[in-house]
């Protein structure tokens, strides 16, 4: 088989086709999908998995993960809330609930370094503990008052465009967590370490330092977002991104990040990130149920787990066909 | 014809035209093989030559794309490993996998222990039988003892057991003495020898020639997948066999070069690491290969960890060139010049799923960077230089290291670290379990890095090796630096002495 057909196989390309194939339906059979409004929904709904996913691919490339974002991004937005009510200024609460994120980053990452534990088993930990802190803080109240120039950005639109305003300042997160993973040597770290930690730490690469700055940014990207999704909906409460972690996690192991490290691409994590949204914003049109939306998101997570591997199966039994098929002697 | 009489026993197992090719690599073509009960039959072939692919096909884990596996004369088809079992077939392998937590008999009896009523599991029944086992095997091991713990050689007798309580017929031992000491191998050719004795067929694999000679009555030979010959070993020199395996005459495989050794280069000064190795302190100067011999288990591996930062040190130093180095920081001994080849290739040497471009460029990652960013073009003429010159051979150097046989696979962890400009290279057993044709290159290689005034520290169990290209030899015992030989008074005597605690002559 050429080199371009094996290729063309890859899982990451699977998912940007059907994230196409996705679209393209829904624009000709799902009333309402194309107009402008709906698709800057799309979009807005879309950012706060997006933001996350691009430290969570990091991190999952290089064998960990981190579980307790969506409660960081919850608790990021309580505070900032609290602190908002108790009269602080704005320009102040953003770099501290930043800060916030970074320690909260920090934790996860000192736990699994520091101690050698799991960081399944200890992001699941800190995921009650951070939402617990942050229903401490803010109790049952919604804060919705924020600076309006501050609510306008995060909801607004480019001109005319159907394209979100916090869009831009994604796709600049976007290159440079690209350009991190697949063309620096930190980048190509995190694979070596997710493929085999002891032989990346036999090559010099310094694992656990690596690991705990990716756990911060995770932070610091949880915060951002906590930060986004109040501003966006114009509404901080405690419980604001609760199970944002699942939409995330799915999405990015859909995209084709191998759960066991040392595979996938950003591009991958990305498409797979907007097949999610657009597929909850097309089950929405249709009248799906929340309830049943999330379903259909852990569904997803565990054929997104299958998937790459029953194509590596099916890729493999095919070489094995043809090989079979040449004569041997 | 391959028979050794055509009046002699009928073969038990037998392949007859076998070839079996992956994607566009010929693994086997036309080879034929007949195992005699009774007999130990050895299978020799450089690495790649094809022997793994026919152990896996006798044992049921490939089918043959071509040609028939005969059992008792009989035409068979293995469907799984299931199969092969059934049909009295066993494969011991190098690294056996037991369960460590269960004992001895539970991990020979698993999943068909001795049962009593209402189902429990009869735990007198699979001690005698676990017992009876041993004793057939002459071999004196605790059946209630867990497996965690047990040596390399006592989890092959384990695996041995097994076989034997499956009725095993043929067993076919892949590379077992590549992680046995010397006495461990003795034990391990005496079991051997009671299962021939028992009128079982053994097949079996070893680079190292001298067990061949010891042990095998005939020897079957590949080369690139191809059958060269089935012969008789009493009729062979240890030269017949490697221009067999090889197909030309082998160079030396000791080429050590004298040279005038010149400044000290690694300084180990009284290293401890509690209940590991204690005050252990060293020279390795510039152009010399030292040697460090030992047991398993003696505490070599350990120290070459720690003066490399694997492992943290409680006491002691470690000086290059003067400097001392950080405590358990591999960057740092690296950016001192030094390099580990660890003894693990595949655990700790390789990134399996990696290309070989990429594997070598690992230990690049800090030079091969323009503006922060990877040198792509940098990092693969890097990658490219060290895999020619040390005569890798692959089909792209874009392919992962997976596709690689072992002795090419060690070329690349020793191209991964020469890559860095070692000014101190520390090999752990650098040509363990790679053919004899690699192994002369690598010695070369050792060599040639010496005259060039490389400081090489070189752990190894094997002891020719040793003997062979070492300036000096440091013997470990027990976790302590128990003798240090030149190599003009070094012999196989001198060196087990220290090795086994006897005091050194």
């Amino acid at each position: 088989m050429p080199d371009s057909l094996t290729r063309a196989v890859r899982w990451d390309t699977v998912v940007g086709a059907l994230l196409v194939v996705l679209l393209l339906l829904s624009f000709g059979t799902v009333d309402g999908f194309g107009n402008s409004l709906n698709l800057s929904f799309l979009i807005g709904n879309t950012l706060p998995i997006a933001l996350i996913a691009l430290p969570m691919t990091l991190l999952v490339v290089a064998g960990e993960i981190d579980l307790s974002v969506a409660s960081t991004a919850g608790l990021s937005g309580a505070v900032m809330g609290k602190l908002w009510n108790d009269g602080m200024a704005i320009e102040t609460i953003i770099p501290l609930c930043l800060l916030l994120g970074v320690v909260c980053g920090l934790v996860n990452g000192l736990l699994v370094t520091r101690l050698g534990l799991p960081s399944l088993a200890v992001t699941i930990g800190t995921l009650a503990a951070y939402r617990g802190i942050a229903q401490i803080v803010l109790g049952s109240n919604a804060v919705t008052d924020f600076p309006s120039q501050y609510l306008d950005f995060a909801s607004g639109r480019i001109g005319n465009s159907f394209v979100p305003q916090a869009f831009l300042p994604f796709l600049v997160l976007l290159a440079i967590a690209v350009v991190v993973l697949h063309a620096t040597p930190f980048g190509r770290s995190l694979f070596a370490i997710g493929a085999n930690e002891e032989a990346a730490r036999f090559a010099g690469i310094r694992v656990k330092r690596h690991k705990l700055i990716l756990f911060t940014v995770t932070g610091l990207m949880a915060s951002l977002t906590g930060i986004f999704w109040a501003l966006h909906y114009a509404s901080a409460r405690y419980d604001n991104a609760t199970g944002l972690e699942l939409s995330v996690v799915a999405a990015v192991l859909l995209g084709g990040i191998d759960f066991d490290g040392g595979k996938g691409t950003l591009g991958g994590a990305i498409a797979g990130v907007f097949l999610l949204g657009a597929l909850q914003n097309v089950m929405s049109l249709l009248n799906v149920s929340a309830q049943s939306q999330i379903v259909v998101t852990g569904v997803l997570l565990v054929i997104s787990v299958l998937g790459p591997r029953v194509a590596r199966q099916i890729s493999i039994a095919r070489a094995g066909r043809r090989a079979a098929s040449t004569p041997t002697s | 014809m391959t028979h050794p009489s055509d009046t002699g026993p009928a073969p038990v197992l037998a392949l007859e035209d076998i070839s079996k090719s992956f994607g566009a690599v010929r693994a086997l073509r036309d080879v034929s093989l007949e195992l005699f009960p009774g007999e130990v039959h050895a299978l020799a072939g450089e690495n790649g030559a094809g022997k793994s692919t026919l152990i896996k096909t006798l044992a049921g884990v490939h089918r043959p794309d071509a040609g028939r596996v005969l059992l008792d004369g009989e035409p068979v088809v293995f469907h799984g490993p299931g199969d092969a079992r059934d049909a009295g077939i066993a494969v011991i392998y190098q690294e056996p996998t037991l369960f460590p937590d269960l004992s001895i008999a539970e991990n020979i009896f698993m999943g068909r222990q001795p049962r009593r009523a209402l189902g429990r599991i009869d735990h007198k029944a699979t001690h005698a039988a676990t017992l009876a086992l041993m004793e057939r095997l002459g071999v004196e091991l605790d059946p209630d003892r867990p497996a965690r713990g047990l040596s390399i050689a006592d989890q092959q007798i384990v695996e041995i057991a097994k076989a034997l309580s499956f009725e095993a017929r043929v067993l076919i031992m892949d590379e077992p003495t590549a992680a046995l000491t010397g006495s461990e191998v003795a034990r391990l050719f005496g079991v051997v020898r009671t299962l021939r004795e028992q009128g079982a067929a053994v097949l079996f694999i070893s680079h190292r020639l001298e067990e061949i000679f010891e042990i095998c009555q005939r020897v079957t030979t590949l080369r690139d997948g191809a059958w060269i010959s089935s012969e008789p070993i009493a009729n062979m020199t240890e030269d017949d066999l490697v221009r067999r395996m090889v197909g030309r005459d082998l160079d030396e495989l000791y080429p050590k070069q004298d040279v005038e050794p010149g400044e000290v280069a690694l300084r180990v000064k009284r290293l401890t690491r509690e209940g590991v190795f204690t005050d252990v302190s060293f020279d390795v100067r510039h152009g010399e290969i030292v040697g460090l011999a030992g047991l398993v288990g003696a505490g070599r591996t350990e120290v070459a960890r720690a003066v490399f930062g694997i492992d943290r040190w409680d006491g002691g130093e470690v000086e290059v060139h003067g400097k001392k180095l950080t405590n358990g920081a591999p960057s740092t001994a690296m950016a001192a010049g030094v390099a580990l080849v660890p003894e693990d290739r595949r655990a700790q040497g390789l990134v399996m799923g990696m290309s070989i471009e990429r594997n070598i460029g690992l230990t690049g990652l800090r030079t091969t960077v323009r503006a922060g960013l990877m040198d792509r073009g940098a990092e693969r003429s890097r990658s490219l230089d060290w895999a020619v010159k040390l005569q890798v051979k692959y089909a792209r150097i874009a392919d992962t290291v997976s596709t690689l046989s072992g002795g090419n696979q060690q070329k690349v962890v020793l191209a991964k670290w020469l890559a860095t400009g070692p000014r101190v290279l520390i090999v752990d057993e650098p040509t363990r379990g790679i053919d004899v044709g690699t192994k002369a290159e690598v010695h070369r290689l050792l060599s040639e890095l010496a005259a060039d005034g490389v400081a090489v520290l070189m752990i190894s169990s094997d002891l020719p090796e040793i003997l062979g290209m070492a300036d000096r030899v440091l013997v470990m015992h027990e976790g302590r630096l128990t003798a240090e030989i030149p190599r003009a008074e070094a012999t196989e005597e001198t060196v087990m002495a220290a090795a086994t605690g006897r005091a050194a002559a």
